[in-house]
């Protein structure tokens, strides 16, 4: 790591204001399950790091306006035990799914949806786009765990957040705040990440000086909601692919659906087609088998992740029928 | 580790570990150097932007308070291991894919490797030696040895903090409630079937 400084404010405002100095090249701290691994292999190197671990508002769970507030700062097994998440599940799968007590410790909601992609060749210091000398080491190279969609442009990574499929079903926002201290946008989850097109760019709308404060999730009403992510290892592991449902059913027809897949582009993948045909009908094997050919229908995998394609398939099948708790959704 | 060489740990006028040996004390706090950090040490306090440069902080290991002057870019774990002497916390990949440095932060497991030890002024930090009282040693301790839950052992202190956090938290876990909350901890020798039986027997007598 290179040295930088450290700071602790104690409220939002302060800590925009510490994020403001050195001309932006600051970085937040939550959890550091991401951040202190991309400062030890500089990939990270800001002059200034900025723990919000102790501005107390970011780690509060509340109902708001109907819906619930959490706080970007709230911890994986703060989420998993509050009341007030029982009846969002599909964010209940995601964390049973991250196999380490000491990640649900330290891991936060904020952090992970501000997680960068795991591509190893940006891990290797080779850039989000990975281009070198024109030529994308992604495509040329190794990309069995790269992008299906979304990949015809020079990004070819996967979306890295566990949380953005399950939370973009649910319609979440989330709330932007900074640089100034005054500033603050609520802007939908769906809406927040972005593909690259230059390598300077990042993945998410938040420019330098501004952070998420809180994610807002609307209220549960009759909705039913899974997530289902393809694991390759018992233990604690990234998924191959992954979808999270949100069904609302109504005398026995979907009154309304939204499906979105990860880890299967530099975004989460709103599968809006797929959702559509459910309108209507009974959510039976044969409605989400339908659902999950029509959203990987316009898959374009690369060289090496073709089998990917079959993975996002049945990650969308179950998810939907895991949320209204059909065996067939699996476990 | 890309740098650890050039990391400046302590201040060029006091060399905490001759101080250490020549005191034959672990407890450092009498090398304070002003009376200003003293205040800041009793307070538990840093100051709300500490600079790049070598800072005495105090750490609360095992029970007892330690004076480190570090830069804010040292890990917790490499406090632990190479100012403090606490070596059962091992460091096997620096990416906090391993489990191997887990220690307790205010009861709850961490990956030591993956937080500054500047985050953890003002908290309660246990390693293994912790569990270890004369002669006496956590049930989860002896459970590893009557399971012959070890082989080559490098692993183990993580595994034991990270079961010893685990059964805290969930005293009567399921097996599979076990095996889903030490995945973040690997072992190359794959003594997971004693580690899991260790914990098991625990679970069933209420995570003692």
């Amino acid at each position: 790591m290179r040295p930088f400084e450290y700071a602790r404010p104690d409220t939002e405002a302060e800590a925009l204001e510490m994020l403001n100095d050195h001309g932006g090249n600051t970085a937040v701290l939550a959890g550091g399950t991401d951040l202190i691994s991309l400062m030890k292999r500089e990939l990270v190197t800001p002059d200034r790091v900025v723990d919000l671990k102790n501005v107390p508002s970011l780690s509060e769970i509340r109902e708001e306006d109907g819906g619930v507030r959490i706080g970007s700062l709230v911890t994986l097994d703060e989420m998993q035990k509050h009341p007030l998440l029982n009846n969002y599940q599909s964010l209940r799968h995601v964390i049973d799914g991250i196999r380490a007590i000491q990640i649900q410790h330290m891991g936060t909601l904020g952090g992970d949806l501000c997680h960068l992609p795991n591509c190893w060749y940006f891990r290797s210091g080779y850039g989000l786009l990975a281009i070198e000398r024109g030529v994308s080491l992604v495509e040329a190279g190794d990309n069995r765990y790269h992008a299906i969609f979304g990949n015809q442009g020079a990004a070819k990574f996967v979306s890295a957040s566990r949380f953005a499929p399950g939370l973009v079903a649910w319609g979440a926002r989330v709330e932007v705040i900074g640089p100034n201290p005054q500033q603050s946008e609520s802007i939908p989850l769906e809406h927040f990440y972005i593909t690259p097109k230059l390598s300077n760019q990042g993945v998410t709308v938040l420019k330098p000086g501004q952070l998420i404060s809180h994610i807002w999730l609307p209220v549960a009403r009759q909705q039913q909601s899974a997530t289902y992510e393809v694991l390759q290892m018992e233990g604690l592991d990234w998924p191959l692919a992954a979808a999270a449902s949100c069904v609302e059913i109504e005398g026995g027809v979907v009154q309304s659906a939204k499906i979105v897949m990860g880890h299967v582009a530099p975004t989460p993948i709103v599968a809006t087609a797929a959702a559509t045909i459910l309108l209507g009908n009974a959510l039976t094997v044969d409605a989400a088998n339908l659902a999950a050919d029509i959203a990987v229908s316009q898959a374009t995998p690369l060289s090496n992740n073709g089998y990917k394609v079959q993975l996002a398939r049945t990650a969308v099948k179950r998810s939907l029928l895991k949320a209204i708790g059909h065996p067939e959704g699996g476990i | 580790m890309l740098d650890r060489k050039d990391k400046n740990r302590s201040g060029p006028s006091f060399n905490r570990r001759n101080f250490l040996k020549g005191s034959g004390a672990a407890v450092a706090a009498t090398a304070l150097a002003t009376s200003q950090e003293l205040a800041a040490a009793q307070n538990n306090n840093i100051s709300k932007i500490t600079s790049a440069e070598p800072t005495t902080i105090t750490l609360n290991v095992n029970g007892k308070d330690y004076d480190v002057t570090v830069e804010p870019r040292v890990t917790l774990l490499e406090v632990l291991r190479d100012d403090l002497n606490f070596t059962g916390c091992k460091e096997v990949d620096d990416r906090g894919a391993d489990g191997a440095d887990t220690v307790l932060v205010d009861g709850k497991a961490t990956l030591a490797g993956s937080r500054l030890a500047i985050e953890c002024v003002g908290k309660t930090i246990n390693t293994v030696e912790s569990l270890r009282n004369g002669d006496q040693v956590d049930p989860v301790v002896s459970g590893f040895v009557k399971h012959d839950a070890m082989q080559c052992g490098f692993c183990t202190p993580g595994f034991v903090m990270a079961t010893r956090a685990f059964l805290n938290e969930h005293p009567k876990a399921s097996l599979e409630e076990i095996r889903h909350g030490l995945g973040g901890n690997i072992c190359r020798c794959g003594t997971y079937a004693g580690i899991t039986a260790c914990a098991m027997e625990l679970a069933q007598k209420g995570g003692a």
